[in-house]
C-alpha cells in the first residue's frame, strides 16, 4: 500500500459527529461494533478480549461474538449490561472520519443524549423493527431536533426477525414520519437493516432487495454537511488577549461562524468601540481570510480595549446583545431548578451569572405535551425567561449553535445543572414577574388599554351581521378530518348568510408565518400569531373557523388568553390531548360530517351567537 | 459557500487550540503535564500555536518514575532546551530513598508509588488547579468516557459516577479551593491522528519510537529492553539484539516492544495498519486486572 498516498488522503477527509440513540435492547452497541468491526477498526487484541468476554458475560449465543461488549467501558455499566454515560468511538472509512457520540436510551438520562447530540452533526435513532416507534423512539426524535441536529438516519433494526418485511419497514417509516414531521428537521433517512447478522449495514443485503437506498455506511459517509455551518454572520468570541510584548497585542479564539478578512470592519461588544482587522495570525502564517471553525489570533489597526468573554463582530451585523431572553433549558440535576438562586452561566467564551425568572412551561418529552411548573427537575425540559447579570451577545440557537447555546453551573457544588438553547430575546420587564401568566395578563392588558376602538362598535356590527362574532377552534389528532370539518363548517354557515371564514395552516405558513420554520418552539410562536388573530377576526363580527393539531391544555389557555375579551368554542375530533380542559364538544370519530355541523350548529345557536332560524 | 472546508486534521487542531485558550483563561495556575512520548509531543505543538507568537503560559511538569528510558531523558532536556520550554521534574523522593522498583514491589505497586504518588505529590507543591494531559479516548475502554474537562476532587480522584455533563465546546473550568481538573486538549484524536500530525508538522521525538537494534529479553510475551545495569534478569534471560520499536514510552522494564523494522512515521503507520494491535497492548500494566486502567483513574493516574 502507498503509505503516503493513504495518508495525505486521511488527512484530508471531513469529519462526521455523529450520535446513535436507541433504547434498550434494540441493538445499539451491536451496530456500532459491527461498524467497526466490518470497517476493520477493532484491534486483534481487542477481539480476543472480545472473545474471552462474551464468553463470560455476554448474552449473544455461544461462539458468537457479543460486539455490545466492545463498547461498554466502566465496571458498574459491564456490570448492570447498560450503558449509563456517552462514549465516543472513533473510526474512519477511505471517504471520511466519524466520531461517534455514544448514549444510552435508558429512561433516565435524557442529559446524556443532549450531550452527546450538543456536538452532533447527524443523529442514528434506531427503532427495533419488532416494537416500532415506542415512545422512547419519540424522545430521542424530539431531544435530536431540540439539539439543533438537521440530518437524521432511522435504523430500522433487527428486520431478520420480522423476515425482512417491505410492509413492517414502511409502516414504522410512516408512523415515525408522522411524529418527527412537525419539528423541522430537513433531513431523513430511513434504512432497514439487521445489525446482528451485518445486513444493510457496510454491505448492501440480498434480504432486502426492494430497498433502493444506501446502506448505513454510505449513508453516513455521503450525507452533505457542509452547508450546516453559518458563515454569514461573523461572531468571534475572544478567549484570550495574547501581549507577549508591547509590540503584538492580539484577541484569540475560535471563529463561531462567518468568515473574516483583514480590512474587514469590525465592532467590540459590548463597547461598540470600531476598527478595522490587521493581520489573521496563526502559527502557520498570516491568513488572507478565515472562517467557521477556525482558531485564529485577531491583531487590529487600533488599540481598543476588548478582554476575554468578550465579542468581536462585523459592523452592520451584530447578534442581540441583551441581559434577557427566552430559551429552551434541559435540566441536568438531581436538585431542582430553583428559581429564587443564582447560577453561573458560561455562554461562548463568557462566564457570568444568570437567574432564571420564569418557567413557561415543562415538556413531556415523551407526548410533548406542555405543562405548567414551577420547578424543572432532572432530565426535564422546559421553556424558560433566563436574565443575566451581564449582556450576552448571542443568536437564536437555530440559526447559530455556537451562539444560541449556553450552560448553567451551581454556585455550590460548581456541576453542571443545565444546558440551554436560546429562542429569542425578550425585552426585559420593568417589574419582575413570577409566572408565565402574569407576562401574558400584563401584555393583554396592555394590548387592550391600547386598542384602537373604530367608530363602529360591535353590537352595530352584530345587529347589521345579525349574529356575533366568534372563534371557532377544531383539534384532533394530524388525519382526523378536522380541516375539512373546518371548511365544511364556513360553507354550512355562509350559506345561511352567516359571515364565517376559515383559516387553513397553507394560508399562513407562507404568509403570517413565513418568517419561522417548522419545530417545537416555533409551534409556539404559530399559536401566538393564532390568538392574536381570532381577537383581530373575532373583533371584525366574523366567524373565524380554523384547526390546529393536538392542542393541550397549556396551548388552549394561552389561545384563550390571547383571545380576550372574546371566547371560543373548541371542537375535538377523535382522541385529543386535554387533560383537564373539557371541549365544547368531543366528538370520538369524525364519520359523519353532516352529524359534526349540526352538533356545533346547534351550539352556535344555543349560546345566541347565530339566530336560531339559522339552525 | 463548500470552499470552506477545513479537513479532518486541522478541525482537530483548531478543537485542541480552542481548548487551550479556554482553560488558561479559566483558570489561574496552569500545567501541563508532560510524558515525553508522542502524544506529549504533539500537545507541546499544539500549545504553542494556541498561545503564538507569545510562549506557553505555563510549565512543563515531569514525572520520572526514575525508571525511564535514558533516552527518554537526553530527548526531554535537549527537546526543552530548543524550544524554549519551562520544565519542572517531579519524583517521589521517599520512594526512590526506599529504592521502590518494578522488580521487588510489583507493576501495581511501583505505578502507585512511583508514579501516581509522585504526580499528586507535585501536583500539590504545585498547587495547581489545572493539569494539562495527552490522554486520548481511544486508547482504552475507561477512557472513551472521559471528559476533556475532568474534574478531580481535594485528594485528585476521579469519581466515573459523577462526571460533569460536557456539552458543546462550553467546558465547565467551576471548581472550589484545593480540587482541579485535568483537561485533555486532544481527547478525540486517533493514534492514527498522532502520527499524521507527526509527519504534517515534523514533529521530534524520542528515537525509540523507530526501529534499531535493542537488547531485549522475552518476558510475559513482550519484548523488554536491558536499557541499564539495574534490569534485573530472571534464570535463563539472556539479553539478544533485535530490531524492536515501541508504540508507548513509560518505564522500561514496564515497556514492551515490538519487533520492527520501521524506521520512519511512514513505516510505523504502514505496519500499523497491518498489525492492528491496540496501542495499549504493550503496556504492561493496563492487563494487571479486569478495569485495571479504571482502577488507576479513580486512584488519580491519568
Amino acid at each position: 500500500m502507498d503509505i503516503d498516498k493513504f495518508l495525505d488522503e486521511h488527512e484530508n477527509k471531513d469529519l462526521l459527529r455523529f450520535l446513535t440513540c436507541g433504547s434498550v435492547d434494540d441493538g445499539k452497541s451491536t451496530l456500532i461494533g459491527r461498524l467497526l468491526y466490518d470497517s476493520k477498526l477493532i484491534f486483534d487484541d481487542q477481539l480476543s478480549t472480545l472473545r474471552k468476554d462474551s464468553e463470560k458475560s455476554g448474552t449473544t449465543g455461544v461462539g458468537e461474538i457479543d460486539y455490545a461488549l466492545l463498547l461498554d467501558g466502566l465496571k458498574a455499566e459491564r456490570e448492570q449490561g447498560i450503558t449509563i454515560d456517552v462514549a465516543y468511538r472513533y473510526f474512519a472509512t477511505p471517504k471520511r472520519k466519524f466520531i461517534i457520540a455514544d448514549t444510552p436510551g435508558h429512561e433516565q438520562y435524557t442529559r446524556n443524549m443532549a450531550t452527546g447530540a450538543s456536538t452532533a452533526d447527524l443523529a442514528v435513532i434506531l427503532i427495533d423493527a419488532r416494537y416500532g416507534v415506542i415512545t422512547q423512539t419519540k424522545r430521542h426524535a424530539f431531544i435530536v431536533s431540540l439539539l439543533g441536529i438537521k440530518h437524521v438516519i432511522v435504523a430500522i433494526n433487527k428486520m431478520d426477525l420480522n423476515d425482512y418485511s417491505e410492509d413492517v419497514f414502511n409502516a414504522i417509516k410512516a408512523d415515525f414520519a408522522q411524529f418527527i414531521d412537525p419539528l423541522g428537521i430537513p433531513d431523513i433517512h430511513y434504512i432497514p437493516l439487521s445489525a446482528l447478522k451485518g445486513d444493510n449495514v457496510v454491505d448492501k443485503s440480498a434480504a432486502t432487495d426492494w430497498y433502493d437506498g444506501d446502506t448505513l455506511l454510505s449513508t453516513l459517509e455521503n450525507v452533505n454537511i457542509a452547508a450546516d455551518h453559518n458563515y454569514s454572520d461573523f461572531r468571534f468570541p475572544v478567549q484570550y488577549v495574547n501581549r507577549p510584548h508591547l509590540n503584538f497585542r492580539g484577541f484569540a479564539g475560535t471563529i463561531a461562524s462567518g468568515v473574516i478578512k483583514p480590512g474587514d470592519e469590525i465592532a467590540a461588544l459590548p463597547s461598540g468601540k470600531k476598527s478595522t482587522v490587521k493581520n489573521i495570525v496563526t502559527a502557520d502564517g498570516n491568513l488572507d481570510e478565515a472562517f467557521a471553525g477556525q482558531a485564529i489570533t485577531l491583531e487590529l489597526q487600533d488599540e481598543i480595549d476588548i478582554s476575554s468573554g468578550e465579542m468581536i463582530v462585523k459592523v452592520g451585523n451584530t447578534p442581540a446583545v441583551s441581559k434577557s431572553f427566552d430559551a429552551m433549558l434541559i435540566w441536568m440535576s438531581e436538585q431542582p431548578l430553583d428559581l429564587s438562586r443564582t447560577y453561573h452561566i458560561k455562554h461562548t467564551a463568557k462566564m457570568t451569572k444568570a437567574k432564571v425568572d420564569v418557567i413557561k412551561y415543562k415538556v413531556d418529552v415523551n407526548s410533548l405535551r406542555k405543562q405548567n411548573t414551577d420547578k424543572l427537575e432532572l432530565n426535564e425540559i422546559g421553556r424558560v425567561v433566563v436574565s443575566s447579570y451581564n449582556e450576552l451577545f448571542f443568536d437564536s440557537y437555530r440559526e447559530n449553535r455556537q451562539t444560541g447555546s449556553f450552560i448553567l453551573i451551581d454556585t455550590i457544588s460548581n456541576n453542571t445543572v443545565a444546558a440551554g438553547m436560546i429562542n429569542v430575546p425578550v425585552a426585559a420587564q420593568d417589574v419582575p414577574v413570577n409566572s408565565e401568566r402574569e407576562v401574558l395578563e400584563k401584555h393583554i392588558n396592555d394590548r387592550e388599554f391600547n386598542w384602537d376602538h373604530g367608530i363602529v362598535s360591535a353590537k352595530q356590527r352584530a345587529t347589521r351581521n345579525h349574529h356575533y362574532g366568534k372563534t371557532v377552534i377544531i383539534t384532533g389528532s394530524k388525519d382526523s378530518g378536522k380541516q375539512q370539518l373546518a371548511a365544511k363548517l364556513e360553507n354550512r354557515l355562509f350559506k345561511s348568510n352567516l359571515n364565517s371564514y376559515y383559516l387553513g395552516i397553507g394560508s399562513i405558513r407562507d404568509g403570517l408565518d413565513a418568517d419561522i420554520r417548522e419545530g417545537f418552539v416555533n409551534r409556539d410562536e404559530h399559536l401566538r400569531r393564532l390568538g392574536e388573530l381570532s381577537r383581530i377576526m373575532t373583533d371584525a363580527g366574523l366567524i373565524f373557523i380554523t384547526s390546529i393539531d393536538d392542542l393541550d391544555d397549556y396551548e388552549l389557555e394561552h389561545l384563550k388568553l390571547l383571545n380576550t375579551p372574546n371566547e371560543f368554542f373548541v371542537i375535538s375530533v377523535d382522541s385529543h390531548r386535554f387533560d383537564s380542559f373539557q371541549p365544547d364538544i368531543a366528538i370520538e370519530e369524525l364519520l359523519d360530517y353532516e352529524d359534526a355541523l349540526s352538533q356545533i350548529v346547534a351550539l352556535l345557536g344555543a349560546k345566541k351567537i347565530i339566530p336560531e332560524y339559522c339552525i | 459557500m463548500s470552499d470552506y472546508k477545513i479537513s479532518q486534521l486541522k478541525q482537530l487542531e483548531a478543537e485542541s487550540i480552542e481548548i487551550f485558550r479556554d482553560a488558561v483563561s479559566q483558570f489561574d495556575n496552569p500545567v501541563m503535564l508532560y510524558s515525553i512520548g508522542k502524544d506529549s509531543s504533539v500537545l507541546v505543538r499544539l500549545a504553542q500555536k494556541a498561545f503564538f507568537p507569545g510562549k506557553l503560559p505555563f510549565k512543563l511538569l515531569h514525572i520520572n518514575s526514575t525508571w525511564k528510558f535514558k533516552e527518554m531523558i537526553e530527548f526531554r532536556d535537549k527537546f526543552c532546551a530548543e524550544q524554549g520550554l519551562d520544565l519542572t521534574v517531579g519524583h517521589n523522593v521517599e520512594g526512590k530513598a526506599a529504592g521502590v522498583n518494578p522488580f521487588d514491589y510489583g507493576s501495581r505497586k511501583y505505578t502507585d508509588i512511583m508514579k501516581t504518588q509522585a504526580l499528586l505529590q507535585s501536583l500539590d507543591e504545585g498547587g495547581y488547579d489545572v493539569a494539562f494531559g495527552g490522554a486520548r479516548r481511544d486508547e482504552e475502554k475507561s477512557r472513551a468516557k472521559e471528559r476533556i474537562y475532568s474534574f478531580r476532587d481535594r485528594n485528585h480522584q476521579w469519581d466515573p459516577k459523577n462526571q460533569r455533563p460536557e456539552l458543546w465546546n462550553l467546558y465547565n473550568g467551576r471548581i472550589n479551593p484545593g480540587e482541579s481538573v485535568r483537561v485533555f486538549p486532544i481527547s478525540n484524536w486517533t493514534e492514527l491522528d498522532v502520527w499524521q500530525y507527526i509527519r504534517l508538522e515534523k514533529i521530534p521525538l524520542v528515537p525509540l519510537y523507530f526501529a534499531k537494534k535493542r537488547p531485549v529479553v522475552k518476558r510475559d510475551g513482550t519484548w523488554i529492553m536491558v536499557d541499564d545495569e539495574r534490569m534485573r534478569l530472571e534464570p535463563g534471560e539472556t539479553p539478544v539484539e533485535k530490531m524492536v520499536r515501541f508504540r508507548t514510552l513509560g518505564c522500561y522494564p514496564l515497556t514492551g516492544a515490538i519487533e520492527s523494522s520501521a524506521a520512519t512515521v511512514e513505516d510505523i503507520v504502514a505496519e500499523m495498519m497491518q498489525t492492528r494491535l491496540s496501542e495499549r497492548s504493550t503496556r504492561l500494566i493496563d492487563s494487571d486486572g479486569d478495569s485495571s486502567m479504571e482502577q488507576k483513574k479513580r486512584e488519580g493516574y491519568f
